[in-house]
């Protein structure tokens, strides 16, 4: 790659939601601010490396892609003081006080990501809008047809024009509901591409993860300073990152936890989760009660800290478990917390916690191998041996399967 | 922008029948509040009748154009600047009513 082109790259990561988001509060449609933000890249592609970089690559974008607009708009033979009619619904004034800055980036995150959108289409919006992935990237990311993505993306842009979803940062008694709502579409992508599943898939689809944290969680870390649960999210999503390579083998089988190689996993990641997790512990402190995010990144900053297995903090992670119960009394947290009171409290004691899952989570692959792995520490090999095979029936994740199967060919 | 609020029942699965004097408090409010442009209850399905006249003459056929377990119970039709307002105002109308709620936007 030359050096314009890794330019014209990293300007791409950099501004495309910058461009989209001045484009959609100016005409006050996604569709004209998405087409002439591709076209303005487009013709950066091929001006730059002739003409040289601009001195100001964001402003010349800006106004290239506001004049592809107008051509547009003139095109379609529409005035632009008739389209206006026709805009989104937003307000100048700045976002209320609470740690968010006036961004256009914002309102376009919170419009992608508007609860009266179906999920599916939050995160394929929020890709394209935000994340700057290309359809044809968005696609073969969630293995679905391109021409589905495209139509999925199409009828969100005609819903929010026709039932006037705002362009604007929600009020602040609105805000923690709607940045919960933000941060499980960005949580989504992040597993999808930590959680792989499919025959033919790769176990750990790093693009997902990475794209995930740069070019959507960190960009919102940085409009909504402040905001607990995003720094929370993002510190979580940097400790589970780290560990990336350590926890998948050569031969693409899992790694668990207390088999990985420490010394593999990425320093630099874990001090910057680290750090985030203390800048929370701190705010903890003066009284403001951590979210589940924070509380899944304070139970991962635990397992980063000890350089052995044997060095885990158990009693802590139990106590961190226990608080998050109190925040998501789900049964997938339930089932976690058990498999580390087998840690503290020994396996018979988790067992008959896994047990008690059984009505919730007989369908999850996760709570058959819990319960395989209890029962194999309790020497119960068969029983263990009927868990490992429901498990590995239910797994959809390769590197786990392999794993799984690997475990229960060890039994005696 | 004008929305069309559809109040949906359940026929297997009805809401409670003493929400009228909640209703009316409801509507009270969304007149003040300058929300409110038309609101009606509706009779049961079974009163429906649908006519079809796109062929020689008029076809009648009892009974609603589809026949399912939800149906429409009710309407309003509010004018609220956004989405975000009137989805607010129907999360409310869903408790005062305890029904679903749809929201759809007039062209």
């Amino acid at each position: 790659m030359s050096d314009v082109e890794e330019a014209v790259t990293r300007v791409h990561h950099e501004e495309w939601a910058r461009v989209v988001a001045a484009l959609t509060r100016r005409f006050g449609d996604l569709d004209i601010a998405e087409e002439a933000a591709a076209e303005a890249f487009a013709a950066a592609v091929e001006r730059w490396p002739a003409d040289g970089m601009p001195p100001n690559p964001g402003a010349w974008l800006t106004t290239t892609a506001n004049r592809k607009a107008i051509d547009r708009l003139r095109r379609e033979n529409k005035r632009e003081d008739k389209h206006r009619e026709a805009q989104m619904v937003y307000d100048d004034d700045p976002p209320e006080p609470v740690g968010a800055i006036d961004d256009d980036r914002l309102r376009l995150i919170f419009t992608c990501c508007h609860p009266a959108l179906a999920m599916q289409t939050r995160v394929a919006l929020t890709l394209r809008m935000v994340g700057g992935l290309t359809v044809p990237e968005i696609a073969s990311a969630f293995l679905v047809r391109e021409t589905a993505l495209e139509r999925r993306i199409t009828r969100a842009k005609a819903k929010i024009k026709a039932a006037r979803i705002p362009y604007r940062v929600p009020a602040a008694q609105d805000l923690p509901a709607r940045v919960s709502g933000v941060l499980a579409v960005l949580y989504l992508v992040f597993n999808e591409g930590y959680l792989a599943s499919g025959p033919d898939t790769d176990p750990v689809r790093h693009d997902l993860t990475a794209e995930a944290i740069r070019r959507l969680t960190r960009p919102i870390r940085a409009l909504m300073p402040g905001d607990g649960e995003v720094a929370g999210l993002l510190a979580l999503m940097l400790l589970t990152e780290a560990r990336r390579t350590a926890r998948v083998s050569a031969g693409g089988e899992l790694v668990a936890l207390e088999e990985q190689d420490r010394g593999a996993w990425d320093a630099a990641l874990i001090a910057e989760g680290h750090r985030l997790v203390r800048e929370r512990l701190a705010a903890a402190a003066a009284g403001v009660a951590p979210g589940r995010y924070q509380i899944l990144a304070a139970i991962n900053a635990v397992h980063t800290c000890a350089r052995d297995i044997r060095d885990t903090d158990w009693s802590q992670v139990v106590a961190l478990y226990d608080q998050l119960v109190r925040v998501d009394p789900s049964p997938v947290i339930a089932l976690n917390r058990a498999i580390a009171v087998a840690e503290l409290d020994g396996p018979q004691v988790a067992l008959a916690a896994v047990d008690r899952l059984k009505d919730k989570l007989a369908g999850y692959h996760a709570y058959h191998a819990a319960r395989a792995d209890l029962l194999r520490r309790l020497g119960q090999s068969q029983q263990s041996r009927a868990a490992y095979d429901k498990a590995i029936e239910l797994a959809g994740n390769t590197a786990e399967t392999a794993y799984l199967t690997h475990r229960r060919d060890q039994l005696r | 922008m004008q929305y069309l609020v559809s109040v949906i029942d359940d026929k297997s699965n009805p809401g409670s029948t003493d929400r009228r004097p909640a209703i009316s408090a409801f509507n009270e409010r969304l007149i003040a509040e300058g929300y409110w442009v038309f609101a009606g209850g509706l009779a049961d399905t079974d009163a429906a009748t649908v006519i079809d006249n796109r062929g020689e003459q008029a076809v009648f056929s009892d009974g609603p154009f589809v026949e399912s377990k939800e149906y429409l119970a009710g309407v309003w039709v509010w004018e609220a600047p956004d989405l975000d307002v009137a989805l607010k105002l129907a999360a409310e109308a869903s408790k005062v009513c305890d029904r679903k709620i749809e929201v759809r936007p007039f062209q």
